[in-house]
């Protein structure tokens, strides 16, 4: 008897649209309230100081590089995309000859900056590198140590305000 | 000589109000593809195009721009006269039903006694327009929405002739402008309603839109009827689209909403300009085409022709029996020449 009282008022529910009206008045009133578009190239969406975008090499405030040639960062990349040769400098420390990124290899996945003991690679907040051709997205050592220094206030910002977590 | 030239003449006057009645019509749907952006957008919380020119109002001819300068594929393997024949139809076929609408009271091309009968045809021809598309393509996507789109035209076409029926026993005319007038005390929507319903939901049916837009099935269909066309060719289908969406418009509007008569009888009601009026209520209509696009999901095949043969048609039919049983039994029976 339920069964069938429910079944009739569906079917009365269907006839007359009352669902789909309901659908209607949903819709209408979101008219009505603003929108959430950014627009884009004008205004950006904050981002995490753990973003994880371009790669960068950073230097110690003395000027000298902080990469020791490790090569952990090389071991950690799941997508061979970091290659390295070192070689010992004239004073005596151990320094990189070559340091590649091939960005369109990167899976962006912040395993290089995690296994760097000296906070010398680091993926920085900028996402906007895109390039004309595939050749300039392959960033060697000098490349990279110039995004290090045009990006150092902002990578050094988020590394303080990521350290309590560490 | 003289002849010739009063010929002439006439024939010079009656262009230029065609034109006068076309360009409009194109402008009204460039900016009804900009208005379905903006109302799409509004309902999910976007902006829609706001780039091109003051609040995005240049995009329509951003886009025209775009399309002109695209290059025309023809398929190797399409019949290339009926493949570029195919939308010209369908514009053309959408224009012409214009000549018979009335705007405004005197604001007419042909103010013919069979108007609603002619409207009635040009929108069955349109399907020809479709199915060569689909045919002439040689493609099974386009052959295949050409096919539904065919079946779903032809079945909704049943219950909005019913529909019209009901409103022409109300009327007693066929003439479009006659129809209007009978609306002077009370508009048809009214004692109509259910049939006013069947009209706007078969009208979404009518004009291949959401969620009724079978025939252009993304997810199945690719782009349906007009998979292969490009640049110009399938502008010209996109015209066709919009202005048939306004063209239904304004015939539920004429029979339906009392077409240029404003609400009420009052004074001030009838400082604004009859056309305006006529203006505002296809607006109204268009926006419902709008909205019901950004809210519904897209029907299944077998419902929507279980909702045309199963539900429409019997409840247009069932009106129509019960609108004649009324006017018979109150001795309403409309007789306008009489």
């Amino acid at each position: 008897m339920v069964k069938t009282m429910k079944w009739i008022l569906n079917r009365i529910k269907y006839f007359f649209l009352l669902d789909i009206y309901k659908g209607l008045f949903l819709t209408f009133r979101r008219i009505f309230k603003p929108s959430v578009t950014i627009n884009y190239p004008y205004e950006k969406a904050p981002l995490s100081p753990r973003f994880r975008g371009e790669h960068a090499l950073r230097r110690y405030p003395n000027g000298e590089e902080r990469c020791i040639a490790c090569k952990l960062c090389e071991a950690a990349c799941p997508a061979l995309a970091i290659t390295i040769e070192a070689e010992e400098r004239e004073d005596g420390s151990r320094r990189t000859t070559k340091y590649d990124i091939d960005m369109t290899k990167c899976i962006y996945c912040g395993l290089c900056q995690e296994a760097c003991p000296v906070d010398a690679i680091v993926q920085g907040p900028n996402y906007e590198f895109a390039t004309e051709t595939h050749e300039e997205l392959i960033y060697n050592k000098e490349k990279l140590l110039d995004n290090g220094d045009r990006w150092e206030l902002a990578l050094q910002k988020n590394i303080n305000s990521d350290a309590p977590y560490r | 000589m003289d002849n010739f030239f009063i010929q002439l003449i006439e024939i010079l006057t009656i262009s230029s109000y065609v034109l006068l009645i076309v360009g409009p019509l194109l402008i009204c749907v460039a900016f009804l593809t900009y208005l379905e952006r903006k109302v799409i957008a509004a309902v999910q919380y976007r902006k829609g195009p706001n780039v091109v020119g003051m609040f995005g109002l240049l995009q329509p001819f951003a886009d025209g721009v775009k399309l002109f300068s695209k290059e025309t594929i023809i398929p190797a393997s399409a019949n290339k006269v009926i493949f570029i024949l195919a939308p010209m139809v369908s514009f053309a076929l959408s224009l012409v039903a214009w000549s018979v609408i009335p705007i405004s009271e005197n604001l007419v091309l042909a103010d013919i006694n069979v108007g609603i009968l002619y409207i009635f045809a040009i929108s069955s021809l349109s399907i020809y327009g479709v199915i060569m598309a689909g045919w002439a393509s040689n493609s099974k996507y386009a052959f295949l929405g050409a096919l539904r789109s065919t079946a779903q035209m032809v079945s909704y076409e049943v219950s909005i002739g019913f529909v019209i029926v009901c409103v022409l026993l109300c009327v007693g005319s066929l003439n479009l402008t006659d129809i209007v007038m009978a609306q002077k005390s009370c508009w048809f929507f009214i004692p109509l309603f259910p049939m006013f319903i069947v009209f706007i939901i078969s009208a979404l049916a009518e004009t291949n839109r959401a969620p009724f837009d079978l025939p252009e099935d993304e997810s199945a269909l690719v782009a349906g009827y007009f998979t292969e066309y490009s640049s110009m060719l399938f502008a010209m289908f996109f015209l066709g689209e919009y202005s048939a969406m306004i063209l239904m418009s304004s015939l539920g509007t004429i029979l339906f909403l009392g077409g240029w008569l404003p609400p009420l009888d009052y004074y001030i009601f009838k400082i604004v300009p009859g056309f305006l009026w006529f203006f505002i209520k296809v607006g109204l209509l268009l926006f419902v085409f709008l909205w019901v696009r950004a809210t519904l999901p897209r029907f299944r095949y077998d419902q929507l022709m279980r909702l045309g043969w199963k539900i429409f048609l019997p409840l247009s039919l069932f009106w129509v029996f019960v609108t004649a049983s009324v006017l018979v039994f109150f001795d309403l029976l409309p007789n306008p020449y009489g």
